[in-house]
């Protein structure tokens, strides 16, 4: 066993752990901050869009230091059939701001990068380690961890849960249900490397700016799911993502459908001659607010995507872990200078906090949509974008068909789709979930 | 979108890096006879494509290219049909880029 004791435990190095070990050892407490992966980041994916305001709050000279891609001046939104797009662009020269809002980044860099400012501020940070067991003493508190190195078990006044979406200590201590297929959407992605140049042609772009295209429609096969385009400096990543119960109800294969994405002719265009270099996979919590477990108990905070804290609708997720994680840290720092132990009944102040954060408002507000997304996939992802290709389609051509007739003729294949107490039910149903 | 050429995982794969952990796979599956409809599930939805058919007509895991997703955990460990951990630390897919 370590003799050493700790303050504070931190599980996992991603963006809520990071977070959370910077918070506490920048306020002078004994912090260890535990990693299975070879280097913080090595088994981390996102797509990935950084959100500068958050970052900005732990780490403020971050722009100067972090390994960032490039910040976003334009974010696409395309509504796809098999041959064709509908999209949205908005591109603003605001964005090329002093201090960008937005960055694109690559997660194994940028993790390692973070890792370095844990370090910096004090944390003893171990890599290689997996965690295997959470420690209980007799009155049936969390006092440490036990890990698969030779010693054995560590102790700490409190142990931060930031072991990601996957997480199995917590579930495995009953301390949270383990993430059912209707609560989680499993992404895959690849790395595809091109010269600088030619994704600034491709892109309409110039220095550092970015670009962001999200993509739903007939690519999830009626399923419940999203693609993503991503312009990096020298690479783009690209993925697509559904819910897990869609693949297990439907038999698609995650990789077909990411072939698919890519031979897609709005697509294929933009990655054309790439050389690929990663193969990846990672789940994201979809579940919103109704799936957030109990976020605190004795001698135990969990945050980020281990607790389900992850805005699907908007494609956050690292913010939110990175600001649960500040929260945590600093509410234990909070019972920790008063003096009193790590208890539940203490640590309830964690949830407050969050509670009064954008973290649990949004979700909030959110709280209707996965559900509603999940059980009518098949009008959100295939029908309608369908319809709207074609009503598109029909409103651009130009073929001496009177446009009293086409606007007719656009309606009628709506109700025909899906009737008007359909369409009406999906706009009603859709707006109330929004609000 | 019918004519849909194969697509081969395995040089999928073959783009990332990973250090095998030799004669301690972190994925089991249960012994059985029949498959469950989940193991049979996970015939497609692992993204690794880790889960085969044998002769037999059972469903078997080969875990080196695991991309340690969880979504073999999410649909088959309920059931008791697989056993999921984390692979030992420093083991398992090395992501470069993430
Ligand atoms: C494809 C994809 C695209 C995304 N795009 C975006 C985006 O554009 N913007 C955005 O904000 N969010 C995005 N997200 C979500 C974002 O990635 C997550 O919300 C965020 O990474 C959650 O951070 P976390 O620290 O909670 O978990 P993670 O980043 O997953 O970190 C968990 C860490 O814990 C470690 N760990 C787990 N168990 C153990 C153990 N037992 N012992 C030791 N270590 C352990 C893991 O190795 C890992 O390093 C995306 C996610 C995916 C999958
Ligand atoms: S964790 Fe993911 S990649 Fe690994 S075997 Fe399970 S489904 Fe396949």
């Amino acid at each position: 066993m370590i003799e050493e004791r700790f303050d504070a435990i931190v599980v996992g190095a991603g963006m809520a752990g990071n977070a959370a070990a910077l918070t506490m050892a920048k306020r002078g407490m004994k912090v260890l901050q535990l990693e299975r992966g070879e280097y913080p980041g090595s088994k981390n994916v996102q797509g990935a869009i950084l959100y500068a305001d958050m970052l900005e709050k732990l780490v403020p000279e971050f722009r100067e230091e972090a390994p960032l891609e490039r910040h976003l001046i334009e974010q696409r939104f395309w509504m796809m059939d098999d041959r064709s797009h509908v999209g949205m662009h908005y591109r603003s020269d605001d964005f090329n701001e002093e201090r960008p809002n937005r960055y694109t980044i690559i997660r194994a860099q940028f993790d390692k990068w973070f890792s370095s400012k844990v370090r910096e501020a004090g944390a003893t940070v171990l890599c290689e380690t997996t965690v295997t067991e959470l420690v209980r003493n007799e009155r049936e508190r969390i006092v440490g961890v036990r890990t698969d190195r030779r010693d054995g078990e560590i102790h700490a006044d409190v142990v931060v849960l930031a072991e990601g979406v996957n997480g199995l200590l917590g579930t495995r201590a009953g301390l949270r249900a383990r993430p059912t297929p209707d609560n989680v959407a499993l992404a895959v992605k690849e790395m595809h490397f091109l010269p600088r140049e030619t994704i600034e042609a491709r892109f309409n772009l110039k220095g550092d700016e970015g670009v962001v295209i999200e993509a739903a429609g007939t690519i999830s096969r009626g399923m419940t799911g999203m693609g993503f385009i991503y312009a990096n400096k020298e690479c783009i990543s690209l993925g697509i993502g559904c819910l897990v119960a869609d693949f297990q109800r439907t038999g698609q294969t995650p990789y077909g459908l990411l072939d698919q994405f890519k031979r897609h002719p709005s697509v294929a265009p933009l990655i054309a001659g790439s050389e690929v270099k990663e193969y990846s996979a990672h789940l994201i919590p979809e579940g919103g607010y109704k799936s957030i477990p109990q976020l605190y108990g004795e001698g135990w905070v969990v945050v980020g995507d281990a607790a389900q804290l992850n805005n699907a609708i908007h494609r956050e997720g690292s913010n939110l872990a990175m600001t649960s994680g500040r929260i945590a840290a600093e509410a234990i720092g909070l019972v920790k200078s008063r003096g009193e132990p790590m208890s539940s009944t203490n640590l309830a102040i964690y949830k407050k906090m969050l509670d009064d954060s954008f973290v649990i408002k949004d979700l909030k507000k959110y709280k209707d949509l996965p559900p509603l997304m999940h059980t009518h996939s098949q009008n959100f992802f295939l029908t309608y974008p369908q319809l709207i290709s074609k009503a598109m389609q029909n409103f651009v051509r130009v073929d001496g068909t009177p446009k009293a007739e086409k606007e007719k003729a656009t309606l009628k294949s709506f109700a025909k789709a899906r009737s008007w107490t359909g369409l009406f039910g999906d706009a009603y149903r859709f707006a109330r979930a929004w609000r | 979108m019918n004519v849909e050429p194969p697509v081969r995982v395995e040089d999928k794969l073959y783009y990332n890096r990973y250090l095998v952990d030799i004669g301690h796979p972190h994925v089991k599956v249960r012994a059985h006879t029949t498959p469950s409809p989940q193991l049979l599930a996970l015939l497609k939805a692992c993204p690794a494509r880790c889960y085969e058919l044998n002769d037999d007509g059972q469903v078997e895991i080969t875990v080196d290219g695991c991309i340690e997703c969880g979504t073999c955990r999410v649909i088959a460990e309920p059931t008791g049909d697989i056993e999921w951990s984390h692979p030992r630390g420093g083991y398992g897919v090395l992501f470069k880029f993430g």
